[in-house]
């Protein structure tokens, strides 16, 4: 017998009797304000937002939020004229000197302001990481309540990787101490258009 | 070797005691810890509906594991994912060289991954001119160190901000005496880097694993895995069999929970999601045994396969931020590492379902609902009843149960008991009682409650 029909006759002969499979396990959240829920737990984590109208409004906070940025990447058309470089590169090693990666997020959510991106999103999976700082653009509109609201949304298969990203990337294994940018962005900024 | 880790959990937790004030910090740093798993808890107003779908989909699991499994490789195989079999640690170890050797292979990057712990990859790769670097910060700062990690969540707790940066200095060059996180960071940061840039082989974790779809999730802060694998030409993930949910919104309940009840976090910086390998990339899948079968067939401790290392139980256990992590000599540490290290090796491991107060914390803060202090309980019955109990319990359990058996007997052990408390404290107070040890002995009530219930009936 294989190592894997081993494993299985083993794990058939010990499972307990069936159990049914719970039905009720998703749950309601209210909020009086998702997008205010949204950006209060987005600033606990260490990332910043702005509500804003337009891509112009996006355009003028960029410039003064990173002022004479280069190697600068976008996946959205309306920004692209602020890209010096791609993210549709064949090597992912090419992106390792990438300053700002803008990005859209087409689904967030209030409870724990995780953002879903997906191949959709970026071309290259290592792009939210690699890059020196981050950039998400989400609509008011698609901000869901909690994870079970994603979830049902959610076709987790629909392309080969996708993440939920909470905040820019850190770490407390020094002594618990907070410190953002760990091995990813050094900094997460969110844009909610309407 | 660190020595805690070949002494038993009594002996290597008073090595740990020697140093007092570094006792009380590991206690105060982990409680903190706890303080704000239940800040977060707070936010939820369902969270014990929550916890309860959590152990029932996760009930639901271990009965239907086998038809799960065969669905998750099916899954996969379509995916385009390779799937491996490993009964023990031995065949893990086995597969993941072989396949870095396919891929030419010398050296990898990992993250964190409990159960590579569990099988002694690094020790493993190592002697066979494998070099392995560990990218999540905490296990990085261990493994420089020669150590194992302390915590399943923090592997770097035991340490101070100072020791941390000595090691740095030794091992980065980091400036001597420097003790600030951010800078110390930031050395790794750009030490780590190199490393995702440079390795071909990276291997990570898995934290759930969805027979629906055929994916699976690792959630990480710090990007480590992600930028490990998304770099490496082939990625390899090592799961214990349990990790299997069964469907893709069932991870909606688990996200909610997992970090919640770790650190108190909202959700982890990065939950990612990986269903294909990448274009040009190869994913492995290793599906690992080791003991996790015979635990599914022990009734009373199959439950502990529910658990998905959130550490709440470690943080709460007044017995674990006293001894410290080493002193559980095994790869997962605290309350659920006592119920699994026994299954592993019951005479090796015989100490650990008795170093809990069974205080029944652990229990509480369970985001999946494990039973853990009654597991630990049973375990004590299991093991005494194997010949594995330890041997100062042998003879005094031996002597209580004559004690016990005999009501004359029992009444004259409190008359003297009291007696001795009273008026000779020393007799008990010394080195010679364990129970002293770490502890004030109680003030004897003046009378049993024998005589005091005699004395009652009769008003
Ligand atoms: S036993 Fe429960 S509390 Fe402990 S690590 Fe596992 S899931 Fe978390």
């Amino acid at each position: 017998m294989t190592t894997r029909d081993q494993m299985l006759a083993n794990i058939k002969a010990n499972q307990p009797a069936l159990r049914p499979v719970p039905t009720d396990f998703t749950f309601t959240s209210v909020y009086p304000d998702l997008t205010k829920q949204f950006i209060d737990v987005l600033t606990f984590v260490g990332g910043a937002a702005l509500i804003v109208e337009d891509f112009a409004a996006i355009r003028a906070s960029l410039q003064t939020q990173f002022p004479n940025m280069t190697s600068v990447a976008t996946t959205c058309p309306e920004l692209a004229d602020l890209a010096d470089v791609t993210m549709n590169v064949t090597d992912p090693h090419e992106l390792s000197g990438l300053n700002l990666a803008i990005i859209e997020g087409p689904l967030a959510v209030a409870e724990n302001a995780a953002i879903w991106v997906d191949e959709r999103q970026i071309p290259q999976r290592v792009a939210p990481m690699i890059t020196q700082y981050l950039v998400i653009i989400i609509h008011q509109s698609t901000i869901v309540p909690n994870m079970h609201d994603a979830y049902k949304l959610l076709k987790v298969d629909a392309t080969g990787f996708g993440t939920f990203i909470c905040g820019p990337s850190k770490t407390a294994d020094i002594e618990q101490s907070l410190v953002i940018g760990a091995h990813g962005a050094r900094s997460l900024m969110v844009y909610i258009l309407p | 070797m660190n020595k805690q880790l070949t002494l038993d959990h009594a002996d290597a937790a008073l090595e740990f005691n020697k140093n007092e004030a570094k006792v009380d910090w590991h206690d105060e740093t982990l409680w903190f810890v706890r303080t704000k798993r239940d800040r977060a808890v707070a936010q939820i107003p369902e969270w014990e509906q929550l916890r309860e779908a959590a152990s029932q989909i996760k009930n639901y699991g271990l009965s239907n594991m086998h038809d799960l499994l065969i669905q998750f490789e099916e899954n996969a195989i379509r995916n385009g994912i390779k799937i491996h079999w490993a009964a023990d640690g031995d065949e893990h170890n086995a597969i993941i060289l072989d396949i870095i050797k396919q891929a030419g292979a010398n050296r990898m990057v990992k993250s964190k991954s409990m159960l590579t712990e569990e099988c002694h990859l690094n020790q493993f790769l190592t002697d066979k001119r494998i070099e392995v670097i560990d990218s999540d910060l905490g296990e990085r700062i261990v493994q420089m160190r020669g150590e194992p990690p302390s915590h399943i969540v923090l592997p770097a707790i035991h340490l101070t901000k100072a020791e941390v940066g000595e090691t740095f200095h030794e091992h980065l060059g980091t400036d001597k005496g420097a003790t600030d996180p951010q800078y110390l960071t930031e050395a790794a940061r750009q030490h780590l880097r190199e490393t995702f840039l440079t390795r071909k082989v990276a291997l990570t974790g898995v934290n759930f694993a969805i027979a629906e779809t055929g994916g699976f999730v690792v959630c990480t802060n710090e990007g480590n895995a992600d930028m490990g694998v998304h770099l490496a030409d082939v990625h390899i993930a090592a799961m214990g069999f349990e990790k299997i949910i069964p469907r893709a919104e069932h991870l909606s309940v688990f996200l909610r929970l997992l970090a919640r009840s770790a650190t108190g976090q909202p959700i982890t910086t990065f939950s990612s999601h990986f269903h294909r390998p990448r274009p040009g990339q190869e994913m492995h899948i290793v599906i690992v045994d080791n003991g996790r079968s015979r635990q599914l067939g022990r009734p009373d401790f199959r439950n502990s396969l529910k658990c998905i290392r959130c550490a709440a139980c470690l943080n709460t256990c007044p017995v674990y931020r006293r001894s410290g992590g080493f002193s559980y000599h095994s790869a997962v540490a605290g309350p659920i590492g006592s119920i699994l290290a026994p299954n592993l090796d019951m005479k090796q491991n015989a100490d650990l379902p008795f170093a809990s107060t069974l205080c029944g914390s652990c229990s509480n803060v369970c985001p999946v609902k494990i039973d853990i202090h009654d597991q630990l309980y049973k375990w004590r019955q299991v093991l005494m009843k194997e010949g594995y109990g330890p041997g100062s319990k042998t003879v005094a359990m031996k002597a209580m149960a004559t004690v016990l058996e005999s009501p004359r007997l029992y009444r004259m052990a409190g008359k003297v008991g009291r007696g001795v408390l009273r008026f000779a404290p020393i007799t008990v107070e010394n080195g010679l009682n364990p129970w002293y040890t770490q502890r004030e002995m109680p003030e004897p009530p003046a009378e049993s409650f024998h005589d005091w219930y005699v004395n009652h009936k009769k008003a």
